[in-house]
This record gives C-alpha cells, structure tokens and sequence, in this order.
C-alpha cells in the first residue's frame, strides 16, 4: 500500500497543535512585564474568622484585616518600637496618670465601598463607639458577633478604662482607674483598631448589625472589596487614604494553606510574598537571586521552665544547676537551624528593655553536678520535661529539643522522661501544674516589655494560665507594678532591670532562644518590612 | 424512537430518584444531627430548629422526610456549607462548571492530539512508527495522573517557569461570575485588558488540561489505530482501490468516515473518565472544581457539601451517560439492542 503521501496530510494536523503549542510557550516568558493589572498577591497560611482583630487574636485575622482596613490612634514605630501618632496626631497625659487626652487627625476618610458610603470624616464619635464596643456590656454592639475580646481581655483594658468621653468633634478623654504605663503601647495594637460609628449606626437601622465584622469599613489603607474562602480575599486601595502610599493598587490574599505550595507560587512569580516560611525551606529561597529573604529577631522567646510548686524544683539552686547542665549553643544549630539567638533573659535584645550585660545560665555540666548533688539530688534522680506538640516560631521542635536535653541530663546524672498530649490536653493540663518542667514559649502583642514580664512570671498570671514556672514571688510582682507607675523609659528599665536579676537569681525559667521572624518575597517587590509588633502591613508595598 | 426515548428517560429518572435517596440517607449515615447535615444550619434558634424541622417534615416517616428533601432539591434549595456558610446549590455549580470546563478542553485535546496519530498508526499498521506509537501509549496509559501532574509542575513551572501552576486566571483578574467558564465570563465581562485576561487564562490551562488529556489521548489512540486496521482491511476498501482510486481518495472518502462512525459514542464516553481524573488533577493545580471543593469538604467533615457535591456530580455523570447512549441509538439503528428476545 502506497501511502507515503498520505504521511503529510495526516501529520500536518500534528504539525498545527504543535507550532500552537509551542506559541504558547514562546509568549509565557515575558508575562510579568507588561501586561497584569497592578496589585500585590500575597499567599497567606489561612482563612480568617473575622475581619475584625478585636474579635479574635489569631494572626492570620490580625494579617489580613488590622493595618490593611484599620488605623489605630497610635502606631508602632517599626524601628524603635516606640508609640508614634497614628489616627490621632497628638495626645497629652494629666499629671496622675489617669487622664488622656487625644487630639484626632482630620479629614481622614473612611472607605467607600459598593456597601458603605460614608457622609463624614473620621471624628470623635468613631473613636467612642469602637472603644465602647468592647468596654461597655451594655452597648448595642457588644454581644454582635459573640461578644468576645480575647486581647482586650486578657491585658485587662476594659477594666483599666472608667471612661471614654468626646469633648469636641476632634478631642476624645479617656479616664484610668489606676495609671499604667502600658496603655498607650496598648492602643498601638493590632487589635486597638478604630470602627465607623455612622457605617454601624446605618447596619443597625437595617437590622444586619453583625455585617460590621464581615463587611468591614476603616480608614486604613485597602478597601475590602470580597473573600472566597479557601480562595481568596480582595481589597482594593483606597484612593482618599489620609497617610501616603505608593501605588499598589490591589491587594490580594491569595489563601495557601500548604507551605510547600506557597513557595512553589513565590517561586514562580504567582505570589509576590508568602507567609510563614518553614527552617526546611530558608536556604531554598535564598539560593533563589529572584527571592529575597528577610530575618529580623522576633519579640519572642522560647523557654524552658520549672514547676516551682514542686519540690525539688522548689529550691533555686536546683532550677539553676539544671539550667548549667544545658548547652544552649548545641540547641540553636540542632533546633532553631541557625534561625535564632541565645537568650540570656526573657526580654529579646529588640525591646528597650533589653539588659544586654545580663548573665542567664552558663554551659557547666561539672558545676552542675556538684550543685545537684550540694542539694540532695542523687545520681539516677527522675525528673519529666513535658514538650508541646506543635511547632512554634520561638521553638521549632520540641520534642527534638527534649531529647537533646534528655542526654545533657544523663550527663550529670538525672533520667529525664519526655511528656507531650495533644495540644489541648497539653495546655490544659499544664495549667492543673501536673508538670515538673516544660519547653514551651512566648511571642509578644506589642513593643511594652511588660508583655513579657507580666504575664510569664507574675502570681496573677498563674490563674491566668501564661505562668508556666507557676512562679510566685511578692519581690518580682512589686517591681514589675511600679514599673509601670513610671511613664519615662529610663525609670521604668531600672526596674526591669532588677526583674531580670531576680529571675537570674532564682531562675525560676531558663531563657534558651529568641527566634527570628522571616519574609520571603520576590526581587521586583519593595516596602515590606517584617513588623515585630504583629501582623504584616502592605501600606508602603509596591511593585515594578 | 419515542420508545427509545422513553425508556431512556425513565431509567434517567429511575436512577436519579435511587441516586437522591442515597444521599438523603447520607445525612442519617453522617455523624451529627441529620437536620443539621440536610440543611447545613448550625446552631439555630429554637424557633428557628423548630420551623426547619417542619419544613423538612422530621417527626414524619422517612419517606415523607425524603419526599421534603426532593422537594427541596429541586427548589434549589441544597442547603448551606459548614465550613463557608454559603448556600451549596451556588457553590457547587460554581465548581462543577470548573470541573466541565476542564474535563471539555482535555477532551478536545486529547482528540486533537489522539485522533491523527490513532489513523497515523493504524495506517502503518505493524511498522516501527506503528509499533512506536503504541509503546508511547502504554506509558502514558500507565502513568498515574497525579504523579504525571507534579512531574509536569516540575519541569513546565517551577524550572523552566512557562506556565502557572495554580487556578484558572491571576488573581490579578477579577472576572464576574457569569456562566462559571471561565474563558466565556472573560469575554462576556467588561475588564480592561482582555486579551490578556484571556491569554493568561489559556496558560493556566495548558498544564492541568495536558496532564488529564494524556491518558484520554492514548486510549482514543488506541481505538482509533484499531477502527482503521480494521476499516483499511475491509473489502471495499480494497475493491476502491481495484477501482483505481489513489491511496488518498481511497482514505479520505471511505476510511476517515468509516473509521470514525463505529467508535464516536465510544471517544464521547471517554468524557466521565476524564472527568474522574480532573478531580484528581484539579487538587494538584488547585483548579476551583468540584474534585477539589469534594477533598476539601472531606477534609473539613462539611457533611452538606459532600451529600450535595457527590450527588451533583453523580447527576451529571448519569445525565450524560443516558443521554449520549440515546442519541446514538436513535441516529445509529445498528446498535439498537432487540427488545425482545431473540433466538
């Protein structure tokens, strides 16, 4: 059969899907150059529960909605830490330390959306209802979307505030039961955020008052425009934003949950920054010349403490010769990938607070032994480190971490048993102090070092379920409260100062590192900074 | 044919009403209250419970209750997502036209692709392009998909960077929802910059629609190879040459027809395979389709989404098969099974 012509009429098809085929490769790789719509993509770890961070501490709410949506009357300096002037541009303290006065920028806009358009700027009565929202049981919108402020809450601020009082359109007072330094770097939070009384007065005439936390209207700098869950979140900019703002134009959450998917969508231009990148993956993006990684040390610290209820950890000498027992250098290589510091107290070396001359435990596996058996620890003493079960910034892994020490223990003669529950379990029943020592760890809500010392080691915080030692000691809780009776910070590190020596002394925990916080984003994306003091903000974000 | 056509629907409906009971006793089946898994609706108000207990008829006998739920159905009514909330009937059509978006575009190219090379190979029968052939089709009939999908991720997106490797479009590109193709809302929707839009859509297509189409393509290869050995050994075939026509006229106007006509209903079928492996495949490429929406709502025990996601999906399959099998017997009588007994 003759049909060697035929071979061309037929193949010629193939020839056609092919020559398309290959235009469609020939015109991929120069994409990014001209033709996308500007926006930023940023590929996030989650879902958030609200867009509301007064409702809910967790980051990936505080992420997506608290420096996108919202503006704060006060901000962190990212640098400093210090509180600078955000929504309101100055405020003034009464000589007792109760009364604040603050004076509110003007002609700040709210956003306007396809839902909301707002008649007014942002005045006083804003400033009243969020503040009122969660101080005020009896307020319209408390109970609205379960009532619940965990932040708020937990650092006491609804009973701080007697009053929150409008003096003129651009001038609110707000009246403290007692003073406290702290409460301005409380209103600098992610979670201090300012509402629009008018867009809550229009949801309540139209009877869907619960709208405010899911169709969210701020001044901040991205308007939010829609959220698919497991898919996405939109904000477009918002073109009257008071502050100034490079041109990003959009802004969307492009929501990941699989750390290996976003850095495969990072490394292949989908997203421009990616969260949360594994210790595994960090060397991946920086042998990438497209990717560029930040570290910055994160207001965090992980920590090893003792159940100070329980004898023998009673008696600080032990707590401290099991501290010297420990290699910290050996921890950071094998855990923390080189991604992390020493510590040598609770407080990182970014906080003012930092005592850079403070001496925590020093490596003394020969001292450590003498010290225990000083105090009637014998060889073969058992003893149980517990090591939460899930992965954290301040300790990677800890079950890890656990079996290392496990060795330096037998070391100087002590059998330690390693525990860990589900998390649930865990934390529940650390709290019912089962325990004799934990790994475990804090990560800071703001710059005010006493976010550290209040609530890791004071007596009331062992209600509270954050004091892991389960230390109790009247000398520590009375410095760390006059601390705060100081508003200069000069006076106030003096006392922190003193803290940090009686926990040395009694070491009632042993600081073992401070982790770094990371950001992975792409060569052609500037103005991301990592901010220690929560969640990420992509005001000054642009693009080339 | 009004018999056939009957028939026909009458086992669709059949099947349907089997395939709908099936999931209204998957809401007893799952853990949990089965109002709450029928309706979606998590902590109700007392009232609230009360007046959707009537409404799906509870404290009545179980077919009274089933007669409610098809009731329901067939408002649209499907009820609401555990973990979005959303209303399923909008969700899930949503990702089911995804999901047929996909599995369309596979099958044209694994035609395109499949179809030429079937007659190429059928035409040298047992010659080393032949023999060639076939091997490449026995590997790509025995690769797994999945696998076959991270291998292309691989290569085609994370090393040589050509194409995107999840969903249908840049974010970038926010294109109403208006038939839920995305290719159609692009050209219907009004955004700025459309050829783009629409060239960026094409690139996000390529990898997920190839890595599906490569099975489909190698088994219409293979029925394809076979018609026409079959169809070039015939007699007439033979008696067109005796005749003096040359090997091209002998081809296109007898073989390519009668090659085609026999296996058609069969490359058509090949739709619902393609359509089980895009599921697969829509998880790899995170591809917004119902396979993906179904491991998703697994994942997070969203009991509502998975009674409605299985029974929509069923429904088309179901839908689709019946309706193809009518078409065909009513246009090709030869394949009309006798419907009554022969000896």
């Amino acid at each position: 059969m003759n049909v060697r012509r035929l071979h061309i009429s037929i193949s010629s098809p193939v020839c056609m899907v092919l020559v398309c085929i290959l235009s469609l490769m020939g015109c991929s790789p120069d994409k990014n150059e001209y033709k996308h719509p500007k926006g930023i993509i940023y590929c996030s770890e989650g879902n958030p529960a609200s867009f509301n961070p007064q409702l809910d501490t967790s980051g990936t709410t505080v992420d997506v909605s608290s420096h996108q949506i919202y503006d704060r009357l006060l901000d962190f300096d990212l640098v400093t830490g210090e509180t600078v002037s955000g929504l309101a541009s100055s405020w003034t303290t009464s000589e007792d330390g109760l009364i604040y006065t603050f004076q509110l920028r003007k002609n700040v806009e709210f956003q306007n959306t396809s839902y909301f358009t707002p008649t007014r700027s942002f005045d006083a009565d804003d400033v009243v209802f969020s503040f009122n929202r969660w101080r005020d049981k009896n307020h319209p919108y408390h109970d609205v979307s379960g009532g619940r402020y965990p932040y708020i809450n937990s650092v006491g601020l609804a009973d701080l505030i007697s009053d929150v009082k409008r003096i003129n359109r651009y001038r609110v007072e707000i009246t403290l039961v007692r003073a406290e330094s702290s409460f301005l770097s409380n209103l600098a939070t992610d979670f201090s955020i300012i509402l629009s009384a008018e867009y809550a007065d229009q949801l309540q005439a139209a009877g869907t008052p619960e709208l405010i936390d899911t169709q969210p209207i701020g001044t901040g700098p991205f308007k939010f425009k829609s959220f698919r869950q497991d898919r996405y979140v939109r904000f477009d900019a918002h073109p009257q934003y008071w502050r100034e703002r490079s041109s990003t134009g959009q802004l969307i959450f492009d929501i990941t949950p699989s750390s290996s998917l976003r850095l495969a969508k990072l490394m292949t231009g989908e997203c421009d920054s990616m969260a949360f990148p594994t210790h595994s993956q960090l060397d991946i993006i920086r042998k990438r010349k497209e990717l560029i990684l930040d570290e910055k040390p994160g207001l965090n610290v992980g920590f090893w403490a003792f159940n100070t209820t329980k004898p023998p950890f009673d008696n600080p000498e032990v707590r401290k010769a099991l501290a010297m027992a420990i290699d910290k250098n050996a921890l950071m290589e094998a855990i923390y990938f080189g991604s992390a510091i020493p510590a040598a107290s609770i407080i990182p070396p970014s906080s003012w607070a930092f005592q850079p001359d403070s001496k925590s435990s020093i490596y003394n596996p020969l001292g450590a032994a003498k010290l225990l058996r000083e105090n009637g620890i014998e060889e073969g003493f058992s003893m149980t480190i517990w090591a939460m079960p899930v992965e954290r910034a301040y300790n990677p892994n800890a079950m890890k971490m656990a079996e290392l020490m496990q060795r330096y223990l037998r070391d100087v003669g002590i059998q330690a048993n390693i525990v860990s529950y589900e998390w649930s379990t865990f934390r529940a029943r650390l709290n019912q102090g089962l325990h004799d020592s934990v790994l475990i760890g804090w990560s800071a809500d703001n710059g005010d070092p006493d976010n550290f010392f209040r609530p890791l080691l004071t007596c009331s915080a062992i209600e509270s379920g954050t004091n892991r030692a389960r230390w109790c000691s009247k000398e520590y809780d009375t410095l760390i409260d006059k601390a705060l009776t100081y508003t200069n910070q000069e006076d106030r590190a003096y006392f922190y100062s003193k803290a940090i020596e009686l926990i040395n002394e009694k070491m009632p925990l042993m600081p073992i590192a401070h982790a770094f916080r990371y950001q992975a984003y792409r060569d052609n994306v500037t103005g991301i900074e990592i901010n220690p003091y929560g969640g990420i903000q992509f005001r000054n974000v642009s693009k080339q | 044919m009004l018999k056939i056509m009957l028939r026909h629907i009458s086992l669709l409906t059949l099947t349907l009403l089997i395939l709908s009971f099936f999931s209204f006793s998957l809401a007893y089946l799952f853990p949990g209250d089965p109002l709450v898994n029928l309706t979606g609706i998590r902590n109700s108000s007392e009232q609230g419970y009360a007046l959707l207990a009537q409404q799906y008829a509870m404290q009545d006998s179980f077919i009274s209750q089933y007669w409610q739920y098809v009731n329901h159905l067939f408002a649209g009514n499907w009820g609401l997502s555990f973990s979005s909330g959303l209303p399923l009937a909008e969700e899930i059509s949503r990702s089911l036209a995804a999901s047929v978006e996909l599995s369309a575009y596979a099958l044209i190219f694994s035609f395109v692709i499949g179809l030429p090379l079937g007659f190429l190979a059928g035409l040298r029968h047992h010659k080393f392009i032949d023999f060639s052939l076939l091997s490449a089709s026995v590997i790509g009939y025995s690769i797994p998909v999945f696998w076959l999908a991270l291998i292309a991720i691989l290569i085609f997106s994370i090393q040589l960077g050509w194409f995107p490797l999840s969903g249908r479009i840049s974010l970038l590109y926010d294109i109403p929802y208006q038939t839920g193709f995305i290719l159609v809302d692009i050209l219907l929707s009004d955004v700025p910059d459309k050829e783009f839009a629409f060239q960026d859509a094409l690139q996000h297509l390529v990898l997920p629609s190839v890595s599906i189409a490569i099975v489909t393509c190698t088994i219409v290869l293979r029925i394809t190879r076979r018609s026409v050995i079959e169809v070039m050994n015939s007699e007439y075939i033979q008696a067109a040459y005796a005749r003096g026509l040359s090997p091209r006229q002998v081809f296109l106007r007898h073989g390519v027809k009668n090659a085609l006509i026999p296996i058609l209903p069969l490359l058509v079928m090949q739709f619902t395979t393609l359509l089980t492996n895009a599921m697969i495949v829509e998880t790899i490429f995170s591809w917004p389709g119902i396979g993906n929406g179904l491991i998703q709502a697994i994942y997070q025990r969203d009991f509502p989404a998975i009674r409605a996601g299985m029974l929509a999906v069923s429904a088309l399959v179901l839908t689709f098969t019946i309706t193809i099998d009518m078409v065909i017997q009513i246009f090709d009588p030869a394949r009309r099974r006798p419907e009554h007994a022969t000896s």
